[in-house]
């Protein structure tokens, strides 16, 4: 039996996600970002609104996002992704508009556009990898890496009396009256991906039901960057990532939890 | 025709506005205009001025050194106008808070006591129209009717009510401007 | 029928913008332009036509929100002044590397720094010489008038989808703030949705209906793609010189010395000119109305004509390489200008004609 035989569609047991393209993707193996891409995506394909969907790609691991996923995709500077969405929800109101950042596009050099994009209570998703630290650009140190984390720039771990703290983004976000949905997610296991994907179920449903702004955190790894096996770093992630950004909603339906 | 004007005094004197009326005036017998304030800091309480031109030919430059006449309202703008009037050229005044009046020869000086006329008709606003008609009685570049067409498309429709009273300031103006007669030096 | 209005520059072009069509306005205040978002915003646009207003928290935001509305094809445009085009500026490039059509309007103050509020020409390097990073040009057209700030939208925009390439409006704090007469255009319709993805629904990210997905990306990873693209961008500038160049030529017949000026300058040096030839001097003025494409082929011819030409600027000499350039040092090229916001006068300009120029 050879490869061409175990791939037969009666043997098929999972499938590739419809709206994921043949494109092989470019982030490590183990790294969070192809589960979350994954999950997006099946959303957009089970709503039946991948031609009413318009993604923004930042800068960072995932600017190449476009190559992944099968549907219109404009590429931001970095950090500018909220002010692209805001433009697009904007001129087109009836459209499905989400961002996909990480955290140093979305919480340091995009601080700006990310609080006012959520203060105007913007018709969107924003989807924000955190995974404490600078991926793409060979493992500098983010606005969320944590206390003691030891980051290409932070090489004796971070001091927060020099380097300041971990920034809970995701908490600063819901306290602004325009932001209807805050949940905090990972998607290192089956269980947590299902949960995921219900929280990003719910943040698309928001803007079909035109409520404002929905944020949904993303609590990832990055084993390249961490210097970890895969496996590691998912146990690290829990046991030091979780204290300091704990999962689950924070607001829902405009409510804080 | 080209007539190059400068119109200078405190922010909130109507200085502005006067020259917008001026202009829209032109526009209404199709001539050419341009107004080109100064703006930014002044506008706040200091100084405004405004160079205003209406022509029968297409306006080169909006920005301009010498005037064919000054309409002063403050002494900062005496000093710093006087010398811009071309020889032949009009300066009109206000004398009220001027303490240094004008000396030049070359040119034609008059006043309009616009100031206490406006108080006497009970009514400040209406400074800048008197001023306005004293200019006009000297040089009649504009006809009353053009301008008054022009006050009806400067002013939004609920102060169109304050037209008369504008026309009867412009009235005032053309009554009230006299030339300066300049006092001879008495030598000691 | 067309209006005949008195308006401020900025306030004409924020007019014309209505109605033209624009879908949409982001920006954010700033002296000697705030007058174009504060008119936007006192009439409505929305009401009137769908147009989108929205005050950025920034220019930087503004400039990605075009971005934004840009990437979908919608008609899209901001204004500012130097300080705030230089936070554009990494925006712009973008625009220009992802092949996106925008209008970008700068009322220029003086610099550098946060400089004076005054009027200025001395962005002219920044608008023609790049600015932001990369290959690229931007289509500069500098308006001389209220009548071109309000006239030079549309046409802005119709370069901008001709080229799918951001185009600049450079004006100043002269022109955007004085009044004049000016012609209004009559309210063109707004594209619907389905004419908008009709017409540039081969490019545009409006959801992937009934075709493969688009993209707008200025990222090519691999050298030789992204070389490709570079040619792409500069085959269209070589096409904006060939079919779009725009230059006026004023009593240029005759003349032995020539003036070469742009926007506010042009107008003050008309003026000179028509002093000089009152004094019997054969003055002739050149005014490029497109600094990118410029009149390289204009000047040179002139300068088998002319004794000398003098470079006039509201800065400390930037246009005047370009017309050292264009006239291969044919004939002496001085520079004179006033900056700092100071103004130059008609008679400063003619007087700087003869000392520099006639000697």
């Amino acid at each position: 039996m050879d490869i061409a035989d175990i791939i037969k569609p009666q043997n098929q047991v999972f499938c590739k996600t419809k709206l994921m393209t043949d494109t092989a993707l470019s982030y490590c193996p183990g790294c969070g970002h192809g589960t979350a891409h994954n999950l997006t995506m099946e959303v957009v394909d089970e709503m039946g609104i991948s031609e009413e969907t318009i993604g923004v790609a930042p800068v960072g691991c995932s600017v190449l996002a476009y190559d992944f996923m099968n549907i219109d995709i404009t590429q931001a500077a970095h950090g500018r992704a909220p002010a692209v969405a805001t433009a697009i929800a904007r001129t087109w109101p009836e459209k499905y508009v989400f961002t996909y950042q990480g955290d140093g596009d979305l919480a340091a050099i995009g601080t700006a556009e990310t609080i006012h994009a959520c203060n105007r209570g913007e018709n969107i998703v924003i989807i924000f990898v955190n995974n404490g630290i600078y991926g793409m650009t060979g493992g500098q140190m983010a606005p969320t890496t944590l206390e003691g984390m030891v980051s290409s720039t932070s090489p004796y771990g971070r001091e927060i009396k020099s380097m300041g703290s971990p920034l809970k983004m995701t908490e600063l976000v819901a306290n602004l009256p325009g932001v209807y949905y805050v949940t905090r997610q990972s998607v290192h296991t089956h269980k947590h991906a299902r949960k995921a994907k219900k929280a990003i179920q719910k943040a698309f449903e928001n803007t079909r039901l035109k409520k404002g702004l929905s944020f949904v955190e993303i609590v990832s790894n990055c084993n390249s960057g961490w210097k970890m096996t895969p496996n590691e770093s998912n146990i690290w992630m829990e046991e030091h990532m979780f204290p300091y950004f704990p999962l689950g909603d924070i607001k829902v339906d405009g409510i804080l939890k | 025709m080209t007539e190059e004007i400068i119109i200078a005094g405190f922010g909130g004197q109507g200085v502005l506005s006067m020259g917008k009326i001026l202009a829209y005036s032109g526009i209404m017998q199709n001539q050419e205009v341009s107004w080109m304030p100064s703006y930014g800091p002044e506008m706040r309480g200091g100084t405004a001025n405004v160079t205003v031109i209406l022509s029968d030919e297409r306006i080169s430059s909006p920005y301009l050194k010498l005037f064919d006449t000054a309409i002063i309202l403050n002494q900062q703008s005496m000093d710093k106008f006087e010398n811009t009037v071309k020889p032949g050229g009009i300066l009109i005044y206000d004398p009220n808070g001027i303490s240094v009046h004008p000396v030049r020869k070359d040119i034609k000086i008059f006043q309009v006591e616009a100031t206490k006329l406006a108080a006497e008709m009970g009514n400040k606003k209406i400074f800048n129209m008197i001023i306005l008609g004293g200019f006009l009685k000297e040089k009649p570049i504009v006809k009353l009717e053009n301008v008054i067409e022009g006050l009806k498309k400067s002013l939004s429709e609920r102060y169109h009510f304050l037209i008369p009273l504008n026309e009867e300031a412009i009235n005032k103006g053309m009554e009230s401007i006299t030339p300066y007669k300049m006092k001879e030096k008495v030598i000691e | 029928m067309s209006e005949l209005k008195l308006m401020k520059g900025n306030e004409a072009l924020a007019e014309a913008a209505i109605r033209a069509g624009a879908d949409a306005y982001f920006g954010y205040p700033i002296t000697p332009q705030s007058e174009v978002i504060e008119y936007l915003m006192t009439e409505q646009p929305e009401k009137r036509t769908g147009m989108v207003v929205l005050q950025a928290e920034s220019e930087i935001a503004a400039i990605n929100m075009v971005y934004g509305a840009a990437s979908t094809g919608k008609k899209v445009l901001t204004s500012s002044s130097s300080p705030g085009i230089s936070l554009k500026l990494e925006g712009i490039s973008y625009l220009a590397g992802a092949e996106l059509p925008a209008v970008i309007v700068n009322v220029v103050r003086g610099g550098p720094g946060l400089g004076t509020i005054q009027p200025s020409q001395a962005d002219y390097f920044q608008s023609v010489k790049g600015g932001g990073h990369g290959d690229y040009k931007l289509y500069v057209l500098a308006p001389a008038s209220v009548q071109e700030m309000s006239d030079f939208v549309e046409d802005a925009f119709d370069i901008a989808f001709k080229y799918r390439a951001p185009v600049l409006i450079l004006s100043d704090g002269l022109i955007g703030q004085m009044m004049e007469k000016v012609q209004l255009k009559d309210q063109k319709p707004r594209l619907t949705d389905e004419q908008l993805i009709e017409k540039n629904g081969s490019w545009a990210v409006t959801g992937r209906k009934n075709r493969e997905r688009n993209i707008i990306t200025s990222l090519d990873l691999e050298s030789e793609k992204m070389e490709k693209r570079v040619h792409r961008l500069m085959k269209k500038y070589e096409q904006m010189e060939k079919e779009d160049l725009r230059y006026e030529k004023i009593l240029c017949d005759d003349a032995e010395y020539l003036i070469v000026a742009y926007g506010s300058s042009a107008r003050i040096s008309q003026k000179a000119v028509e002093l000089a030839r009152k004094k019997g001097i054969k003055a002739g003025l050149l005014r490029p109305i497109t600094l990118f494409p410029y009149p390289k082929q204009q000047l040179l011819e002139l300068a088998d004509q002319v004794k000398g030409i003098l470079s006039v600027e509201l800065n400390a000499g930037q246009m005047i390489e370009d017309v050292q350039l264009s006239v291969q040092f044919k004939v002496p090229v001085e520079h004179f200008g006033r900056t700092g916001g100071i103004i130059h006068t008609p008679e400063e300009v003619l007087e700087a004609l003869e000392q520099k120029i006639i000697k």
